[in-house]
């Protein structure tokens, strides 16, 4: 067959190479190209990338090699340890335990939990709005009911009671009580969209030729909006983070035995420790404020290079 | 207008009642029944049990719930075990301290966020509104209870600036020193919060302004020579400034969640902190009526919103 076409054909093989190298040159570049452009173009973008990703895999990594119960373990003669005695990084607790290896771990954990929340919850809110906001009509109405009234419920509130209620409850359990209460925004953001994208054309068209609804929905509507769900999703890991944080802080999040980092903060709540033993509480502090901004920041740019007038990195 | 309204509210009746019966059914999940508080060595299971029965924990919990809402409407919240007094008694002393700073917050932010705002819009694209936009930025990223506890530590322990528990002195004494007391106290937890949460009035007021400036009553303004910062205050101020009075509802919303924290960082005695407490002691008569207080306020704060919005702008009640 290519045989064939190339006899018949005047052009060469040469020029073929040479036009779909033009197409190439002239097709609108990948999302993912779009975004890396954005990051090269941005340093700042690029530095709270490389920190972003950094810590978490040096977190990850690095809480392989530390054992958990050992590390919970109380070491009196450390007690109150100041940073970079007794050949610890951080200084120690007041039962004498690393700050820098609770740190790690308390990372780990804290990371964790927020990306399993900002899956569970991102993923749930997706789909309430695209389906709330395609099915116009009573559907929605319905669906919209259940969102003013998830929005009434003392959040905060809300999952404390349902941590006393349910007895030894762990990260995953966490997590899915978290996921109940978290999924409001994304809906309604996505809603909004959802509606005004069902009012356009191709939507139309393809109902007219008798695309099923969700078919529609998660095959169409969905990746016609999927800069918005990045961007959303990239925003929310942010904010989870302060969710479980906040949550450890107050005593009801992870349990005592397993660091978090707002179990770290919460040392600050000792007048003592507040003053004297900074080291207990302060880098958790700060890493998270670190943290936060850091992904915000690339959550920004994302946004900025789904939105092509906004775009800084190279466009054409 | 009105037809809105009386929508809105009508469909708030059925959300509290079911509010009323998720709370009652989270409160009977909880571990312990009310005599867990009052049990010692000495009482008598069979007592118990008579005393359990004559107060109806028998029953089924249709029913339970029948009598639990008849004494809600007859102002009758129960007991609590922690403080042995009634809990509308209680209540009510730590909502006038949590209501007190809530208020104050919610000045402080305004007062913070309104010029921002429109100053952000005015200079669009120029360096004081990348400042602000940088601004608004980090203290919408950072999670708020980091803050305060910086905030304290800095403000309360190093420098000393603030009184760091409880909301009022112990040596105050007469009219106006208790009330200056009042005052100093929850200044640093209000200054706080205040200036951590304008992002939303500051963007929405801003892009308000933007709209404005290229609307046609600007450029008549500008046109009969009136002058650029009278436009500002008199014309395009006036014309924002009801779409952000709404959002005074959301607020109280926001302000009502955050309290827990910031009455745990503060060791300051309004209901946040007391239903913390509640919590650690198994007080469920206050958990219940806190949930339920917390989550009709809300509701009344959205409601303020949608309606100061349906009032100000038409464009919502056309349904």
């Amino acid at each position: 067959m290519a045989a064939n076409f190339n006899e018949h054909s005047d052009i060469s093989a040469a020029d073929l190479t040479r036009l779909s190298q033009e197409a190439k040159a002239e097709a609108t570049p990948s999302s993912a190209r779009i975004i890396w452009d954005e990051f090269k173009a941005d340093k700042p973008a690029m530095v709270a990338l490389v920190i972003v990703v950094g810590f978490i895999l040096f977190v990850m990594i690095g809480s392989l090699f530390i054992n958990t119960p050992k590390m919970m373990e109380t070491n009196i003669m450390n007690y109150f340890s100041q940073p970079g005695q007794n050949g610890l990084f951080l200084g120690a607790d007041s039962a004498g335990r690393s700050v820098a290896q609770q740190l790690i771990v308390g990372s780990r954990n804290s990371i964790g939990i927020a990306l399993g929340l900002t899956l569970i919850s991102s993923t749930f809110g997706i789909c309430w709005g695209l389906i709330s906001g395609y099915f116009n009509g009573y559907i929605d109405w319905g669906m919209q009911r259940v969102y003013d009234f998830m929005m009434m419920l003392p959040m905060t509130m809300m999952i404390i009671v349902l941590v006393t209620i349910i007895k030894n409850y762990n990260a995953v359990t966490l997590t899915l009580i978290f996921s109940i209460f978290y999924w409001e925004g994304t809906s309604r953001l996505i809603r909004s969209r959802t509606l005004a994208e069902s009012e356009k054309d191709y939507v139309a068209a393809s109902k007219t030729s008798g695309t099923g609804n969700f078919k529609i929905i998660f095959r169409e509507i969905m990746p016609n909006i999927s800069s918005l769900i990045i961007v959303d999703t990239t925003l929310s890991i942010a904010e989870n983070i302060g969710v479980e944080t906040g949550l450890s802080y107050l005593g009801f999040g992870l349990p005592l035995q397993t660091p978090s980092l707002g179990t770290m903060i919460a040392n600050a709540n000792d007048p003592n420790n507040i003053t004297q033993y900074w080291w207990t509480w302060l880098p958790a502090a700060l890493e998270i404020i670190i943290l936060c901004l850091s992904i915000s920041y690339i959550g920004q740019v994302i946004r900025r290079a789904a939105d092509a007038s906004q775009r800084q990195g190279a466009t054409d | 207008m009105w037809k809105t309204i009386l929508r809105r509210i009508l469909i708030m009746i059925p959300e509290v009642i079911i509010l009323s019966i998720l709370v009652f059914l989270l409160a009977k999940a909880m571990p312990g029944d009310p005599f867990t508080g009052s049990i010692n060595p000495k009482s008598d299971p069979a007592q118990i049990k008579h005393l359990m029965k004559i107060n109806g924990l028998y029953d089924p919990w249709y029913q339970q719930y029948w009598n639990w809402v008849v004494h809600l409407f007859h102002g009758n919240l129960g007991n609590s075990y922690q403080y042995q007094e009634p809990v509308t008694r209680l209540i009510g002393g730590r909502a006038q301290n949590t209501l007190w700073l809530a208020l104050f917050t919610m000045i402080l932010t305004y007062a913070l966020a309104l010029p921002m705002g429109v100053f952000a819009g005015r200079h669009e694209g120029k360096i004081p509104d990348t400042v602000i936009r940088v601004y608004t930025y980090v203290t919408y990223c950072i999670p708020f209870f980091v803050i305060l506890v910086i905030g304290i530590w800095i403000f309360g322990y190093v420098l000393g600036w603030f009184p760091t528990t409880g909301s009022i002195s112990s040596e105050a004494s007469g009219w106006l020193h208790t009330l200056g007391s009042r005052f100093y106290h929850v200044l640093l937890p209000a200054i706080l919060g205040a200036l951590f949460g304008t992002v939303n009035i500051v963007q929405y007021l801003r892009s308000e302004v933007i709209d404005a400036k290229r609307s046609d009553y600007v450029r008549t303004a500008r046109a009969k020579g009136v002058p650029s910062k009278d436009i500002y205050r008199h014309h395009i101020f006036r014309n924002s400034l009801l779409p952000i009075a709404a959002f005074a509802g959301y607020s109280i919303t926001g302000l009502l969640n955050g309290s827990i924290f910031t009455e745990t960082v503060f060791s300051y005695p309004g209901m946040g902190l007391l239903f913390v407490n509640s919590i650690s002691y198994r007080d469920y008569t206050v958990i219940t009526a806190l949930v339920l207080i917390y989550g009709i306020l809300n509701l009344l704060g959205t409601l303020l919103s949608d309606i100061i919005l349906s009032v100000v702008d038409p464009r919502i009640r056309i349904e």
